[in-house]
């Protein structure tokens, strides 16, 4: 029979109706999957009782995929096509993988198509044939499910799967598409350090700002988290890619190597020491000292006694780099260190008892760590999981993130309007109206793009579409309303409408390829150094698009009524014509101005008589009493 | 007339109220609903109901509500792992025919 689980007071489910969900903390080093159990968010473990899945996955011959330690123990044998740390490649194209070379992969790159529909995304070539990161996910995904629903018994519902909180939206779809692939329905995607803050309970806690500190095994981020009335706002978020455990491991093997007059050691012998190195730094978390023995091919023998001391100096600096880019984000949320209520310690190598303390004497309280800091992000997404299918009644609770680059579209000039501001809370929708540029224009392009900056050449393009249709209207005169919509998982619809008709046409944003957290950054910073030239760089747009708009509506005026005009008015107008032509390509926004002006000067008696030509015409045939009604 | 619980039931309903961090004991029920016409109910009990039958079996206190009792006089709670899977299993003699399940039941 059934094996049954204890339910909260009210609300046993009825049979056949338990909604089995899981949180998955689809990790970049380790992958892990939990759920709530009797009230309680537990990991699931693997037949050996394992809970971490190595995120690796090995492609064969024929296809068959294996993932985790079986596929991690052939890394070194088959590095081709073993594939570890995907996440790293998920939702990117080629370009924005610096260090390529080093990899040891053979990339396939599917540049974008530049409509925002092709994938974009770069793809690993395998001896079972060309595979994108979605896929290599989704081979890990599967096994989580697959061990899942052993574990549960049952079919799951849906999955809450965790991302860093700086995934932009095509990681966050790739995410989401991986999940797809793998059969599970994703009941919504969450930010990391927000799992970890609900693990610990934080949402029910008072209000507050957290922080979450996560040291993995080869990355390091920090988010600030704003909690208010059950809702979490991330307020800023920071972080080293190339910072983690691991740089912890290579300084005790450098000190080995410095103690014992190594140099150029064999691939075997690194693997062989960085392996002991990470053996004394577990073991220095309980112990005061820890001997280190080992045997190289060479026949020569290590045997090396590091103590706790020894290795926080020679960890220090790793640890203040860390400290360093805590400081900045927040100072990025405009917070100081009192103003952190509390702070919650995610990834392993926040184990270590220098880490702990530096943390603690940063923020002066002590670090929140009785949760096993590998677990805690998978064990939040189970509580968000558990109640998002339904096994919770009552609670609002709601979760909150923002996106991290502003939102806009293109507009004449190729400046960029920014539709949704940067650090929106999500979900959210915004509209804003926009018009024609020409007579009779029927149609309009509606380019997205993402970023800080005012010119559209330094902002990111996510997608373009074109509105049809539009009734044939004097500039101006169509009002055609744009509506962003950024949905809880932080992907993005963008609708056009234009009022009079009701014509509409309307794009799900799946990004060609993502920006990278240090993309992100750098995008961030240059907004702000080039504030002020990306003002006058504005300023310059606007009036050569002026002009632009000018110079049409004078040339169309000469050549409809070119006869009100005689030879030497229509030289003067001509000649500030040419001006004006030739300021345009320049980039003097005053000198611009004057042309406008001048032309406008000189054209003023030629829109006099204009008027009055298109007055009389108007009444010619009528008599006054006519008008008069 | 009595409810029980093995040893092994008693340690994971102790453990599983320790860390949820409150609870006066196990509600057990019947409720009819499901494919076979009755249905258990394994809850969490945070006060105890005025006309509440309470049994101890293992140091565990075990709420039912006299409705229900008829239905699982007698039985005992166990705790089983089967593969992956682990939770408890009612071994109920009142029991005539159960779904294939084994989710809900006929008396």
């Amino acid at each position: 029979m059934a094996l049954l689980q204890i339910s909260e007071p009210g609300l046993s489910t009825a049979p056949h109706q338990h909604r089995l969900a899981v949180g998955i903390d689809l990790g970049t080093t380790n992958s892990l999957v939990a759920t709530v159990r009797n009230g309680i968010s537990v990991v699931l473990n693997d037949d050996n009782g394992r809970a971490m899945l190595p995120s690796v996955v090995r492609y064969a011959a024929d296809g068959d995929a294996t993932v985790g330690e079986s596929a991690q123990a052939a890394q070194s044998e088959d590095p081709v096509n073993t594939i570890v740390s995907v996440k790293r490649f998920m939702g990117r194209g080629l370009k924005d993988i610096g260090e390529v070379s080093r990899l040891p992969y053979r990339f396939v790159d599917t540049p974008s198509t530049g409509s925002g529909q092709g994938s974009g995304m770069l793809q690993l070539r395998t001896v079972a044939g060309a595979k994108s990161p979605v896929e290599v996910s989704a081979e890990i995904l599967k096994v989580l499910r697959e061990r899942a629903e052993a574990s549960l018994g049952g079919e799951l519902v849906g999955a809450v799967i965790t991302v860093p909180a700086y995934f932009d939206d095509a990681q966050r779809q790739a995410t989401k598409d991986a999940a797809k692939l793998a059969g599970l329905n994703v009941l919504r995607l969450l930010n990391e350090p927000t799992a970890a803050a609900i693990a610990y309970g934080l949402d029910n806690a008072a209000e507050g700002v957290y922080a979450v500190y996560d040291l993995g095994g080869g990355t390091f981020d920090i988010s600030v988290l704003r909690l208010s009335r059950g809702v979490f706002e991330v307020l800023a978020a920071n972080g080293d890619s190339a910072l983690g455990g691991d740089d912890f491991d290579q300084r005790i093997h450098c000190w080995l190597l410095e103690k014992n007059n190594l140099s150029a050691l064999s691939p075997q012998d690194t693997r062989l020491l960085l392996t002991h190195a990470r053996a004394a730094k577990e073991q220095l978390t309980d112990h005061a000292e820890t001997r280190i023995t080992a045997v190289l091919s060479s026949g020569e023998l290590i045997d090396n006694v590091l103590t706790r001391e020894a290795f926080q100096s020679m960890s220090q600096n790793l640890v203040q780099r860390t400290l360093q880019l805590l400081r900045r984000a927040l100072r990025d949320a405009k917070l100081g260190v009192a103003d952190v209520k509390g702070v919650v310690m995610v990834g392993g190598a926040t184990r270590m008892p220098q880490v702990q303390h530096a943390v603690g004497e940063f923020f002066g309280q002590m670090p929140l760590t009785n949760l096993d800091p590998d677990k805690v992000v998978a064990l939040g997404a189970a509580i968000q999981a558990n109640l998002l299918a339904g096994n919770r009644s009552g609670d609002e609770w709601l979760l909150l993130d923002v996106i991290p680059l502003s939102l806009g579209i293109e507009t004449m000039g190729g400046l960029s309007e920014k539709i949704i501001p940067r650090n929106s809370t999500i979900p959210t929708a915004r509209a804003q109206e926009f018009t024609t540029f020409k007579d009779g224009q029927t149609a309009m392009s509606i380019h997205v793009v993402q970023g800080e900056r005012e010119l559209i050449s330094d902002c990111r393009s996510l997608a373009k579409f074109e509105l049809r249709g539009i009734p044939a209207m004097v500039a101006g005169a169509a009002r055609i309303r744009v509506t962003f919509q950024v949905d809880a998982d932080g992907l993005l619809n963008v609708a056009a409408r234009e009022m009079g008709s009701g014509v509409e046409a309307h794009i799900a944003v799946k990004p060609s390829y993502g920006l990278s957290d240090s993309e992100i950054t750098r995008m961030l910073q240059e907004s702000a150094q080039h504030a002020q030239d990306d003002m006058l760089a504005r300023a310059l747009r606007e009036q050569q698009t002026e002009a632009q708009q000018l110079l049409e509506a004078v040339q169309q005026a000469l050549a409809l009524d070119g006869a009100l005009l005689n030879e030497a008015e229509r030289v003067v107008i001509q000649s500030r014509i040419d001006t004006l032509n030739g300021l345009l390509p320049q980039s003097d926004q005053q000198a611009i101005k004057r042309g406008i002006e001048a032309l406008n000067v000189a054209t003023t008696e030629f829109a006099q008589r204009r008027m009055d030509l298109s007055v009389k015409s108007a009444l010619a045939g009528h008599n006054i009493s006519e008008l008069g009604n | 007339m009595a409810i029980t619980l093995t040893d092994k039931a008693a340690k994971h309903v102790q453990g599983f109220i320790a860390k949820r961090g409150k609870g006066v004991g196990l509600r057990i029920g019947v409720r009819t609903s499901g494919c076979s016409g009755m249905a258990y109910k394994l809850e969490f009990a945070d006060e105890i109901a005025s006309d509440d039958l309470t049994f101890d079996s293992n140091g565990v206190t075990v709420l039912v509500d006299p409705q229900s009792l008829p239905y699982i006089d007698g039985m005992e709670l166990d705790y089983a792992r089967e593969g992956l899977n682990e939770g408890f299993k009612f071994n109920n003699p009142n029991v005539k025919d159960s779904c294939g399940c084994g989710e809900s039941f006929k008396v």
